[in-house]
């Protein structure tokens, strides 16, 4: 067995320990001390995996792998999971809460999300699951006096115990009557003529499940809450690496074990995406937190994101992953900025608050501008590729009906994205924002929309990774 | 050919100017002037630039020139593929023409956040340019569709009472139409297999497929023109813009939509073309006389030559779906005209308005008295309006016209009644603006037209002239393309399968039971 090719995980998990009992002897207030080490060993465990080689290696009795479509997605999480705990450093300690479990709870949750896209097993899909899980819901509650981050916290906890259930349960079912847990094995007791019907009940069970981690309607309730009762950078956390993750496990899931049942699932993405697109849409427009809206914004991004799956072919993969890429970068983007609404010393969360932004912080409002331009997926911003690529896969796929409903809805979700431009640009300024920002978010900002702006220039580079990992998942 | 791309220079010199607008730090007053000259220097040089194109057309070629080829996309197959033929080339021109004359009437309109709106119109002249060049779809789309957002602020941050209701109608509206034009691209792409425009042109779209490309097409383009019914956006955008937004508004905005029409929807669907060509001239023939006589009804200078636009826009679509030589090079003719005519009207407009700050025609009376040459300026745009002989705008009127005769004399009949109340609400609006005793007390000290002013008018009174006393110089540049394109569509249309609606209704039925199927 390779085990080099777990290196990331065993790297992060050695080091997460070393420095939870480093935390705990140390006297004083050891959080910065452990949230750069934090970030130090992200951003190595990023780098060996950008050096791996995927093969279709599969280690611990096959249960973990590391094929293209891993390390994709890997990179992907290691790079936000790094840029979201650089956000939260000078939060935590503004905000009294400063505790070096803090950093490390949220290396624990980038641990499992790299299991999760690594899992080739029932087993080892639930165990990354349940790892990022727990970290998060601690995390979401972190602020322990704040009655709306406990609510937050409890709220997510009990939302996301339900649907661990229904996925174990799914699970229970699947091994039932495949026999084995193993993905290789599920897709080796099942053709498309021949699936059983509890084997059906099963898979239903734990798309369930997933749906839930990734907030797709029907299962969406838990995500406006926490998104609006978690500390600001949980959120901005939560909505972009665990995402990534949990669709990418998804994508794995259905492709890979369930692949010959394409017909049936199909049915099932293809609704939640679309109730996903339309509801994201329409519920958003009367928000005026701007943390509630961006988890409409999530809810309906993933169901774009659902669409390219909904394809069921190399190329909706393609499309998803080129969406969720894109997503996340305008994700955090759009978190930093909103890790800047500060007034007096005091964080403020409402769309009321950026008026007449671009009067009193023009390049901050420029940033958020953009974010939101590419989120509404108006050309020539990095947004509009990825609605391009999942489209271009549902009409492929002659999902016509798919594919207008999802882009009327961007039509939808473009005025609530707009409107946020139109508090900037048009109203009068309110009380301006503190400055300065610190580094770590200029840094941020400027980057992340540096890429958004630029993406047309040299989109080929990007999109070739993302059409590797996608071939690699169809050939595994 | 030169080895130097120019087409891509025109189109991203604004850009450049626009980076080093950017960088501009300093007094308020001094980032000001600094801005409004980079801009001004940055639009003039790509005028300037863009003369090139004038002088080096072929003019007796309806190949597209100055062709530009760059891989992109190569795994999608897409380029970055410029150049120019005919049809294009003049709206190039228009538009690095009228950018700069915006800069120059916005130097003292425009006095808060100077730096964003001159970086706002160079934007815009980069996607608008790069509109027009585009020989990929994709390319296009990207240019056409990010129009959206320097209007959108251009309109919403430097605009009037209720720019904001405007901005989102404007910006909505356009982007639902275009939105499904995405769809219909990404279907021509696994049609065709490709989205270069001169593959597209020669790639026969099976007919009942057509139909459904035909719509997409026109949710975005009808939009865009904009036809009646869905032109509600325009009077409102055109009202609450500032000057120089609505000048670009009317001026080419409106063209890329015409400009759809004859670079996708007529060569590459010509089945469909002819199936929906009734639909087009009826909508068009409403345009015509319905927006002309709610134009009669306007108590604001600026809704009113808004109205008009939507009128003169409807020649446009009837005279280019004529399908014929003199109908087509009318239609492209009358854009051109109305670019410059309807631009020169919102700019008049935009000089009363800079000294009284009021649209409304009953503030106004008798100016002729106060300022003598403002009322011979106003009226040689406002005579162009009408289509007075040896105006451009004659010439445009009067070639779609002979091509509607050709084809549907009903047609010909009603957008004849156009041109009549077309004079009519004109006219009403000069004299109402114009003539009359200079009574009222703040208009007695209104100063004539600046320098600036007339340096502003000078270009565009030229051209109207230009236009109406040798229109051969500009059809000459026109002629070969659009015969290309009659001649392809007449050879497309011989081996066509005819549309009606037997195949429509089997395809939509078709189409239905794979929704249903499909849920």
């Amino acid at each position: 067995m390779n085990y080099t090719l777990a290196l990331p995980e065993l790297f992060l998990a050695a080091s997460g320990m070393a420095m939870l009992i480093y935390g705990a002897f140390r006297r004083g207030n050891p959080t910065r001390e452990v949230g750069w080490g934090v970030i130090a060993v992200l951003v190595v465990a990023l780098f060996i995996t950008g050096s791996q080689t995927p093969g279709n290696g599969a280690l611990f009795g096959g249960m973990f792998i590391v094929d293209g479509f891993a390390v994709f997605l890997k990179i992907l999480i290691l790079a936000a999971s790094a840029l979201a705990v650089l956000m939260s450093q000078s939060y935590i300690e503004r905000e009294q809460m400063a505790r070096y479990e803090f950093p490390l709870l949220l290396l624990f949750a980038t641990l499992g999300m790299l299991m999760m896209v690594s899992a080739n097993d029932l087993i080892s899909l639930y165990i990354g699951l349940e790892l990022q899980s727990l970290a998060l819901y601690v995390v979401a509650a972190f602020r322990r006096d704040s009655a709306r981050s406990t609510e937050a916290g409890l709220k997510y906890f009990v939302l996301g115990a339900l649907s661990s259930g229904m996925l174990l349960y799914g699970s229970s079912l699947i091994y039932g009557f495949a026999g084995t847990t193993q993905f290789a094995g599920i897709a080796a007791s099942l053709t498309a003529e021949s699936a059983s019907i509890g084997l059906l009940v099963g898979m239903v069970f734990l798309v369930a499940g997933l749906a839930f981690k990734i907030s797709a309607v029907p299962f969406h309730m838990w995500t406006p809450d926490v998104y609006e009762g978690a500390p600001t950078p949980v959120t901005a956390f939560l909505a972009a690496a665990p995402k990534l993750a949990a669709i990418g496990l998804f994508a794995r899931v259905l492709v890979g074990p369930f692949g010959d049942l394409v017909a049936e699932w199909r049915q099932i993405v293809l609704v939640i995406s679309i109730a996903s697109m339309v509801l994201g849409a329409y519920a958003a427009i009367n928000q005026t937190n701007i943390k509630r809206l961006m988890a409409y914004s999530s809810i309906g991004s993933v169901g774009y994101a659902l669409v390219g799956l909904a394809a069921g072919t190399e190329e909706g993969l393609r499309g998803m992953l080129v969406y969720m890429m894109i997503y996340i970068v305008i994700n955090i983007g759009t978190f930093a900025c909103i890790l800047c609404m500060r007034v007096k010393g005091r964080m403020v969360e409402g769309i009321e608050d950026l008026a007449g932004l671009s009067r009193t912080q023009p390049l901050l409002a420029a940033a958020l501008a953009v974010f939101m331009f590419s989120l509404a997926g108006i050309p020539p911003l990095a947004g509009f590729f990825g609605k391009l690529y999942v489209f271009l896969a549902a009409i492929n796929a002659q999902l016509y009906v798919l594919a207008v409903i999802g882009v009327l809805a961007s039509v939808v979700a473009a005025f609530y994205y707009v409107r946020i431009v139109k508090v900037m640009y048009f109203d009068e300024p309110g009380d301006a924002f503190d400055r300065p920002i610190g580094w770590e978010m200029a840094a941020i900002v400027g980057v992340t929309a540096l890429a958004a702006l630029l993406f047309f220039v040299l989109p080929e580079p990007f999109i070739g990774e993302a059409a590797a990992a996608a071939a690699a998942l169809f050939a595994g | 050919m030169n080895g130097l791309p120019v087409l891509s220079l025109i189109a991203f010199l604004p850009i450049v100017g626009a980076a080093m607008i950017l960088i501009i730090r300093g007094e308020p007053a001094v980032v000001a002037r600094n801005a409004r000259n980079v801009a001004l220097w940055t639009s003039v040089v790509t005028f300037l630039l863009s003369l090139t194109l004038w002088f080096g057309f072929d003019r007796g070629s309806a190949d597209f020139q100055f062709v530009e080829r760059a891989q992109w996309l190569p795994a999608f197959g897409i380029e970055y593929h410029m150049g120019v033929d005919g049809i294009s080339v003049l709206f190039v021109l228009l538009s690095t023409l009228l950018t700069p004359i915006c800069i120059v009437a916005s130097w003292r309109s425009i006095q808060t956040s100077v730096k964003e709106y001159m970086i706002a119109f160079l934007v815009l002249e980069t996607l608008m340019v790069g509109t027009f060049c585009a020989l990929d779809f994709v390319v296009f789309y990207m240019f056409f569709e990010g129009v959206l957002i320097p209007m959108f602020l251009i309109i919403g941050v430097w605009g009037g009472a209720r720019r904001v209701y405007s901005a989102f109608k404007f910006f909505l509206y356009t982007l639902l139409g275009s939105v499904l034009m995405l769809l219909a691209l990404l279907a021509v792409y696994f049609e065709a297999g490709t989205t270069d425009i001169p593959a597209l042109l020669d790639y026969r779209f099976p007919a009942e497929m057509q139909v459904w490309l035909w719509l997409a097409f026109f949710a975005s383009f009808a939009v865009k023109v904009p036809m009646w019914p869905v032109h509600t956006w325009l009077p409102d955008a055109h009202v609450e813009a500032p000057t120089a937004g609505s000048v670009i508004l009317a001026g080419v905005l409106l063209k890329l939509g015409a400009y759809g029409f004859i670079r996708f929807s007529i060569p590459m669907l010509p089945e469909a073309t002819v199936f929906f060509t009734p639909l087009v001239f009826g909508l068009s023939a409403v345009a015509v006389v319905y927006t002309s006589l709610v134009a009669l009804a306007q108590d604001d200078m600026k809704k009113l030559i808004a109205y008009s636009s939507v009128a003169h826009m409807g020649f446009v679509t009837a005279g280019m779906f004529t399908l014929t030589q003199q109908g087509i090079e009318g239609s492209l003719f009358q854009m051109l005209s109305h670019g410059i005519v309807s631009a020169a009207l919102f700019l008049a407009v935009g000089v009363v308005y800079d000294r009284l700050h009021s649209r409304e025609i009953a503030r106004y009376g008798g100016l002729v008295h106060r300022m003598p040459n403002y009322a011979a300026v106003f009226m040689v745009f406002m005579l162009a309006s009408v289509g007075l002989p040896g105006t451009s705008g004659f010439v445009g009127e009067f070639l779609s016209l002979v091509g509607a005769y050709q084809v549907n004399t009903w047609l010909a009949v009603l957008m004849t009644t156009g041109i009549i109340l077309g004079a009519a609400y004109m006219l009403s609006l000069y004299a109402r603006v114009i003539f009359g005793k200079l009574t009222k007390p703040d208009l007695m000290h209104m100063p004539d037209l600046s320098l600036r002013e007339i340096a502003v008018f000078a270009p565009l009174v030229v051209l109207v002239f230009w236009m109406g006393f040798y229109p051969k110089a500009f059809l000459d540049v026109v002629a070969p393309s659009v015969e290309n394109l009659i001649r392809r569509h007449t050879a497309a249309m011989e081996q066509a399968t005819m549309l009606d609606w037997d195949v429509l209704w089997r395809t939509a039925s078709r189409s239905l039971g794979q929704l249903v199927a499909a849920l």
